[in-house]
């Protein structure tokens, strides 16, 4: 219990941001139309790429002087966190503007 | 921008930093604000832009401003490096999502999914050294980064297999049985990595064992999971991918990827939840994968007859309609025969006949496939009708082209308590006047379950591929 409270303590601003976002996600597509499914899912696969700033982070400041495993892996997340958000915000553009020209 | 504005909790802090984290703020509000925008059709381009702009932001001023501690802390190293990478993986993100072709989507969503489970990962993996011992707060969510972005990687990939019909659907009773043992082993080593005093240097191997399970388990539980149940897991495993991310935010006490990730998995459980809703299944139960299996047994009655129609009836029947539906699955992705759909539904609208899809939310292989495959082919949106809206419109319509679909067509979920799929709600095709069912053969759908809908009196059987049928069928409606 002690520590239970201790962490809540610890991450108090954190667990708040946590607890509003789960509302605000909810909120903003609750009532998104059945044609748009794809594009959002993939829209926001994009989004979940914020993991690409620990990339940077990570190799931003690794050693560069000498090979690691480490530093191969770190390379490697940088990789596929660009890849999934140029990827997906690419995707997502281009299902829309297949949407969009039917339109006319 | 080493300005020294002042100090919190003995901490100096620079215009630097402060202004990297107002670039965190403004890019989480375009998170929220690109992802409103993209619910309605009309804004959706532009709010995908909008999110990827806050992207955009957050990557360049990460690059430029962070500093591994507050105010005197170091900066960003190795600048070119991360540039390089970076540009090699935009370049082969953009060409991925360029040249493959539309049909593909299900796959492309799935592997973009996969890598950035794999970023959330290698991150969690490599940040985990560093955390102090005892600090449980920073390992728990080091390891739950780890736990669940291996999770989505590997469940994502072999989603990935499934879509593009290189894995095939292995459902075995024990499977049952296997991934719960796999799932308490996965737990217990987790908690056991949390709660244990020892620095995390002495813990490598028990963080490198519980990458290899979380890996495996990803595989094992996406394994028996195929058909219908589809849209259910891709949807889930992006939600994952989300939850891992807002956990690697965590570790960096990074607040835009806490907000995105978090955003993201609350969006993604509520479409799991929709698709849940669409089947009449609760989450547990796609999960464990209870379909077909008890009910299987009632599929033995051969005595009932099937009617058939042939091109040219098909065709007569189609261009004297005033009201024609057509409900596709699946099948019609497979058979890659939306372009020829699109062709006779305009070559129908051109003898005056009225001409509209009926749209299963659960129908193909991902949330709303149909309505890209569709949209692929020039079909107008308007066109698309979803599901309570088409069942309102059944008893005025003269005929239904069932088109590569069948579980979402079978009355069984109607009126047969005993079917595994009573209750999942349908589009009620039987309330038109007439049905044409687009057939490979006699056999039933992915949910193995029997269909009474074909031995119909209403129904006839059009057999054959979708796309060569259709060809047919055009061609019949052109010489009329």
């Amino acid at each position: 219990m002690e520590q239970a409270l201790t962490l809540f303590f610890e991450y108090k601003e954190e667990i708040f941001i946590i607890a509003l976002s789960i509302f605000l996600g909810i909120e903003v597509i609750s009532h998104v139309p059945a044609v748009l499914h794809t594009p959002l899912m993939s829209g926001a696969n994009a989004i979940s790429g914020v993991i690409i700033i620990g990339g940077i982070i990570l190799v931003g400041h690794a050693d560069l002087t000498s090979f690691s495993v480490n530093l191969v892996l770190g390379i490697l997340a940088l990789i596929f966190g660009t890849l999934n958000v140029v990827g997906g915000f690419a995707i997502t553009d281009r299902m829309l503007e297949m949407f969009k020209k039917k339109k006319k | 921008m080493d300005k020294i504005l002042g100090t919190i909790n003995g901490m100096d802090f620079t215009i630097g930093d402060s202004l990297l984290e107002l670039s965190y703020l403004i890019a989480a509000l375009l998170f929220v604000f690109g992802l409103k925008l993209l619910s309605h059709p009309a804004t959706a381009r532009r709010g995908n832009l909008w999110a990827a702009s806050g992207m955009g932001l957050a990557m360049i001023t990460t690059l430029l401003l962070h500093k591994n501690s507050s105010g005197g802390g170091i900066p960003m190293m190795n600048m070119w490096v991360i540039i390089l990478f970076i540009g090699i993986g935009s370049a082969l993100g953009w060409i991925i999502a360029r040249k493959v072709k539309m049909t593909a989507m299900p796959q492309l969503v799935s592997l973009f999914n996969a890598s950035g489970g794999a970023a959330s990962m290698l991150v969690a993996l490599l940040e985990y050294p560093n955390a102090i011992a005892g600090d449980t707060g920073s390992i728990l969510v080091t390891v739950l980064g780890l736990v669940i972005g291996a999770i989505a990687f590997s469940g994502s990939v072999i989603a990935w297999g499934k879509l593009d019909g290189r894995v095939g659907d292995i459902m075995k009773p024990f499977m049952t049985y296997l991934n719960l043992f796999l799932l308490v082993l996965t737990i217990a080593l987790s908690v056991y990595i949390i709660i244990s005093p020892n620095p995390p240097t002495d813990l490598m191997w028990a963080i490198y064992i519980l990458t290899l399970l979380s890996l495996i388990y990803g595989v094992m539980f996406v394994m028996p999971i195929g058909g219908a149940d589809m849209p259910v897991v891709i949807s889930l495993l992006n939600a994952l991918t989300g939850i891992a991310a807002a956990m690697a935010g965590f570790i960096y006490g990074n607040q835009a990827m806490i907000l995105g990730g978090i955003l993201v998995g609350a969006a993604g459980m509520i479409l799991t939840m929709l698709m849940c809703k669409a089947m009449n299944r609760s989450l547990l139960n796609v999960i464990i994968g209870s379909f077909g299996g008890s009910a299987a047994g009632a599929a033995g009655d051969g005595d009932k007859t099937v009617k058939e129609i042939s091109l040219s009836d098909a065709a007569v029947l189609l261009s004297y309609s005033q009201k024609v539906y057509i409900v596709p699955g699946y099948g019609l992705a497979v058979a890659q025969a939306q372009h020829l759909c699109h062709e006779l539904d305009t070559l129908l609208a051109a003898k005056g006949v009225e001409v509209k899809y009926a749209i299963h939310p659960v129908a193909g292989r991902m949330p709303g496939h149909m309505n890209v495959l569709l949209a692929e082919a020039d079909v107008p949106y308007d066109k698309l009708v979803e599901m309570d809206e088409a069942n309102n419109e059944m008893p005025n319509t003269d005929v239904v082209i069932v088109i590569g679909a069948n579980d979402v067509v079978n009355p069984a979920a109607e009126d047969d308590p005993g079917s595994p799929i009573y209750g999942m709600p349908i589009i009620k095709v039987l309330d038109a006047k007439n049905v044409i069912v687009m057939k490979r053969s006699m056999a039933a759908g992915y949910a193995a379950i029997p269909n009474n809908l074909f031995y119909h009196p209403k129904n006839s059987m059009l057999f054959g591929d979708a796309k060569a049928s259709l060809q047919k069928l055009v061609t019949e409606v052109k010489s009329l």
